[in-house]
């Protein structure tokens, strides 16, 4: 692509967090979903995994609590083009809720679904591993409704809409199955990296 | 227990259409042919796009900029214009205080000058026509529900539209000169005689939900986090099924 006429952008110091294509939104942090914000109490929130594993189970807000704290300090991008640096997430690895239900081995990958019935997939390689969270306190508060709360599904390393917001359950597949953005024209995988925004990226 | 929770499936309504995946990935040359002033901090900038593959209402699309150090500025912007402008497209623009895109926009762009768009971009929001329409926006977010209400006006469709706007004042009120008796300007600010000032409320929304049309509604809201978050309250609030609220948040 060509330059374009007097753009110049503003002053900026290279940053070898930020990936292609993306700026830092410094405090903000922008609302993008399509659906109404709904209304769930922690009291009404259940979180299931189920399909390809040995011991399908849900857990509900206690019993979810009841698994080991885990928390993610680092980065986040969304496919919008803003990026987050040094956010703070508190909740559980997805990983002990796999030491549950225990996947087959035939399971690759998931179907992350939303209370809303959002839903967007993923490898599993990318949501084990320490690699992936269910996240319910941002810089040590209870986590917004309107970013999720009172739990979402966090998967900092792929753009944030694979971050299922208001989550629900994961369902394991031994094939991949487009979610929702995806169905709309968005990349499978999503990564930030090789900035996998739209499917042909 | 709910041992056997299956998720609603409430939301997870397909897209309006389907999008072409090719189109959504391809880097195309747009050329600036137009610059019409809107308000005193937004305009129009019309662009001929030889190749764009037709969109429909309520789209948008990704625009970038590349500095000569190759630094690279994108973001979204929703389509204005209406589909039958054959190999044109139309963008409005709010002047973002210290705005990077729409600064360089509203100062430096003139007719001419080339950006690259991709798209059109999701087919969530968008409308074509089929259904019964109630459009509620604020600011900038009123962008893609012209580019609904145009198709409508230029297709002459029969279906019922209403058109719900918010601004902060008569002189930021976008389009001002287009708007017909499908439409209920808001003024946050300041009001012309006679009409009051507030935010939107439930006396906006609760009589064109009394006047349900066959088949409902089908609602979009667009504009600002805080204004998608009220407007979207409003409506539930009304009777509105959530499954019925297609909600498009700039930021
Ligand atoms: C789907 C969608 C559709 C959209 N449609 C439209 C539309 O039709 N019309 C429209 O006007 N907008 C639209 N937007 C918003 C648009 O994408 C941009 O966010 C907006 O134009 C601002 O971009 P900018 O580059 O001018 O501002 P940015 O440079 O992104 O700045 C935004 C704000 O952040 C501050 N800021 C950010 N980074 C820095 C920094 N490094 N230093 C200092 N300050 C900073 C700025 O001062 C400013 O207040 C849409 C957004 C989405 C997601």
């Amino acid at each position: 692509m060509h330059v374009t006429r007097g753009f110049t952008g503003r002053p900026r110091v290279p940053d070898a967090g930020l990936p292609p294509g993306q700026y830092d939104a410094g405090d903000d942090w922008p609302v993008l979903s399509a659906e109404v914000t709904p209304d769930l109490a922690p009291a009404d929130w259940t979180f299931r995994v189920d399909g390809l594993v040995e011991q399908p189970r849900t857990w509900d807000w206690t019993q979810a609590h009841e698994l080991p704290s885990s928390a993610y300090e680092g980065d986040i991008h969304c496919v919008t083009s803003w990026s987050k640096f040094g956010v703070r997430f508190g909740g559980v690895s997805l990983d002990a809720f796999f030491d549950v239900v225990r996947p087959h081995v035939s399971a690759t990958h998931v179907v992350a679904y939303s209370h809303t019935g959002y839903t967007t997939n993923l490898p599993l390689e990318d949501v084990t591993g320490g690699r992936a969270w269910i996240a319910w306190e941002y810089d040590g508060k209870p986590l917004p409704a309107e970013h999720g709360g009172p739990a979402r599904l966090l998967v900092p390393h792929l753009y944030f809409w694979k971050s299922a917001k208001w989550i629900a359950g994961l369902r394991l597949l031994d094939h991949d199955e487009p979610g929702f953005w995806e169905q709309n024209g968005y990349h499978g995988r999503g990564n930030p990296w090789e900035e996998q925004r739209y499917s042909g990226d | 227990m709910t041992d056997t929770f299956a998720p609603a499936t409430r939301f997870a309504v397909p897209g309006r259409i389907a999008v072409s995946n090719r189109a959504a990935a391809v880097w195309q040359t747009a050329t600036l042919t137009e610059i019409r002033r809107e308000t005193p901090h937004a305009s129009t900038f019309r662009f001929v796009v030889p190749d764009w593959a037709g969109h429909l209402p309520g789209q948008h699309l990704m625009l970038r900029l590349r500095a000569e150090d190759g630094y690279v500025a994108q973001r979204h912007y929703s389509i204005a214009s209406h589909p039958d402008d054959a190999g044109h497209v139309e963008l409005t623009l709010d002047h973002v205080e210290g705005g990077e895109v729409s600064g360089w926009f509203h100062t430096v762009a003139r007719p001419g000058d080339e950006v690259e768009v991709r798209g059109p971009l999701s087919g969530f929001f968008a409308w074509p026509g089929d259904r019964p329409a109630l459009l509620l926006g604020a600011g900038s977010g009123v962008v893609p529900l012209m580019s609904m209400l145009r198709q409508h006006r230029a297709r002459g469709l029969s279906v019922p539209l209403r058109l719900v706007v918010s601004a902060r004042s008569p002189e930021e009120l976008i389009y001002t000169r287009e708007y017909g008796a499908e439409t209920t300007a808001v003024f946050t600010r300041s009001a012309p005689k006679g009409v009051p000032v507030g935010r939107m409320a439930a006396a906006h929304v609760a009589p064109l939900l009394a006047e349900q049309p066959a088949g409902g509604w089908e609602a979009y809201v667009c504009g600002s986090n805080g204004f998608a978050e009220h407007a979207s309250r409003l409506l539930v609030e009304a009777g509105q099924p959530v499954d019925r609220i297609r909600i498009e948040r700039f930021g």
